[in-house]
């Protein structure tokens, strides 16, 4: 009893003895939590995923303490620099557009699109091919600006709050076609809905690297950077890649 | 934050375009929405016990679970059976528009018939016994009487119930329709402007909900006109 106390007392001394850095150092990062599988949600509630994996590896590197909060999609550059949270690992490409409003870290992956359609179907994913069909993507992502602006004059454009609901109108063949970032995609063919469909024709690759955004002028962006290329070093990386897929994504 | 006007004036045009769908869905909705709330609410109010239970469980429902709930049920809901996607119906549900109208419809339709049920019961019993006592038939009564009191006693209600349900329509961007809402969360996922685009969309729903409150004024002076009576000065 007395010995608890002791420990006790000396868990409560260090803590009183550092209480600035612990407050200061506590990341609190914004994922999406419906992007199966790079980040999501598992039965009990928590937030799983390749991000969730990199992001833990990541704070582990940096020594900080880290807290992990869902956001969605939607609100989730608005969150950041409302200072609701203080980075976002949720599979996010750099673009033009959002490094007008955040900074982004060097990539923690890359990221290529792909369509996915029937397997029934013979689908020939050139302009041509396309032409009058309708194809889905989700909203406020880089595929779903590339159908709005390369495909919008042939097909009929549908986006979605979520890729979830994407596929479940693919499957309901209200889509006839999907784009949508690859690896995602990926995995939910291998699940039981996935099960009739495939990807139709070549990847598209659109340069597109995926990195950790931060408010404009943190310097959190630099630590997190020098952390990525740490972890891709020591091999934590590639633990975490082939727990997901077989193939090397960075 | 920057505020950029500009961004609003480039995409008007195509706010405007949401809008008009939005107008769409709330005036198709409305209007079924009413035409099947008023036999539901004549059954709610009337003194055969069968009559007043059958339209119970469905106000009990789509008074009781969110809008939201329904239309997720009614368009991802419906097309996870086979049965349905290979009946007639599919061409229909297939549309999420349609998917729409129907979820707000239906909506609509249970919360006008309990307004209009308590409308009728409101009418003074005074009213139905003199139809009564001038021989009219339960029809003639309906038609000549308590609809028409009933529609004077509601109204303030109803209109409540359409300025609910034109915002209520902002959920129709949930399943992939443009409209006014649909439209500016599509917008803001290119420009990143999402201030200025919500704030262009929520002055839109404000001028057409200012317009609907300035029809519904009108409409209600008509209906109720036995209310405004004035006196007549010369009679002072």
């Amino acid at each position: 009893m007395i010995r608890k106390l002791f420990a006790a007392g000396i868990a409560l001394a260090t803590l009183a003895a550092a209480p600035v850095t612990l407050a200061a150092d506590k990341i609190r990062i914004a994922t999406e939590g419906a992007y199966a599988p790079f980040n999501m949600v598992d039965s009990d509630g928590n937030l799983i995923g390749f991000d969730v994996d990199i992001a833990n590896a990541l704070c582990e590197q940096m020594e900080v303490e880290c807290e992990i909060v869902a956001q969605d999609w939607d609100g989730i550059i608005p969150g950041l620099r409302a200072r609701k949270y203080d980075a976002i690992i949720a599979s996010m490409s750099i673009t033009e557009e959002r490094l007008r409003v955040v900074d982004f870290s060097e990539k923690y992956y890359s990221n290529v699109l792909a369509f996915v359609a029937g397997k029934d179907k013979n689908l020939d994913v050139s302009k041509k091919g396309l032409n009058g069909l309708v194809v889905g993507a989700q909203r406020a992502t880089i595929a779903g600006q590339m159908l709005e602006d390369k495909y919008s004059d042939v097909v009929t454009v549908k986006l979605y709050d979520t890729q979830d609901n994407a596929y479940l109108d693919l499957a309901s063949g209200r889509l006839d076609a999907l784009l949508s970032d690859k690896f995602p995609a990926y995995d939910w063919l291998r699940t039981d809905d996935g099960q009739g469909f495939e990807f139709k024709g070549e990847d598209l690759d659109i340069n597109d690297e995926i990195g950790i955004a931060v408010r404009k002028g943190d310097d959190l962006k630099d630590d997190f950077s020098a952390a990525i290329k740490a972890i891709v070093a020591n091999g934590k990386y590639e633990e975490i890649n082939k727990k997901y897929f077989p193939f090397s994504i960075y | 934050m920057s505020w950029e006007w500009s961004v609003i004036w480039e995409y008007l045009p195509r706010l405007w375009q949401g809008a008009l769908l939005t107008l769409e869905l709330v005036f198709f909705s409305g209007l079924i929405g009413i035409i099947l709330a008023v036999p539901l609410a004549l059954m709610r109010a009337s003194h055969n016990w069968v009559l007043r239970a059958l339209p119970f469980a469905y106000i009990f429902f789509f008074r009781g679970t969110p809008l939201l709930v329904q239309i997720f049920l009614i368009y991802y809901g419906a097309a996870q059976f086979d049965v349905i996607k290979d009946s007639a119906l599919w061409p229909v549900l297939k549309e999420p528009y349609w998917c729409a109208i129907i979820a707000f419809s239906l909506n609509t339709a249970a919360y006008s018939a309990e307004l209009i049920r308590g409308a009728i019961q409101a009418i003074p019993k005074g009213e139905i016994e003199v139809s009564q006592a001038l021989g009219m038939s339960k029809a003639t009564m309906i038609r000549r009487i308590i609809l028409p009191r009933s529609f004077g006693i509601v109204f303030p209600a109803y209109s409540n119930e359409l300025l609910l349900m034109l915002k209520g329509s902002a959920l129709a961007s949930t399943i992939t329709l443009l409209d006014l809402t649909g439209m500016a969360r599509t917008i803001i996922a290119r420009t990143y402007t999402p201030l200025e685009m919500f704030f262009a969309a929520g002055m839109m729903y404000l001028i057409i909900a200012g317009v609907m409150i300035g029809c519904f004024r009108l409409l209600e002076r008509r209906i109720n006109r036995y209310q405004y009576y004035k006196l007549d000065p010369s009679q002072r």
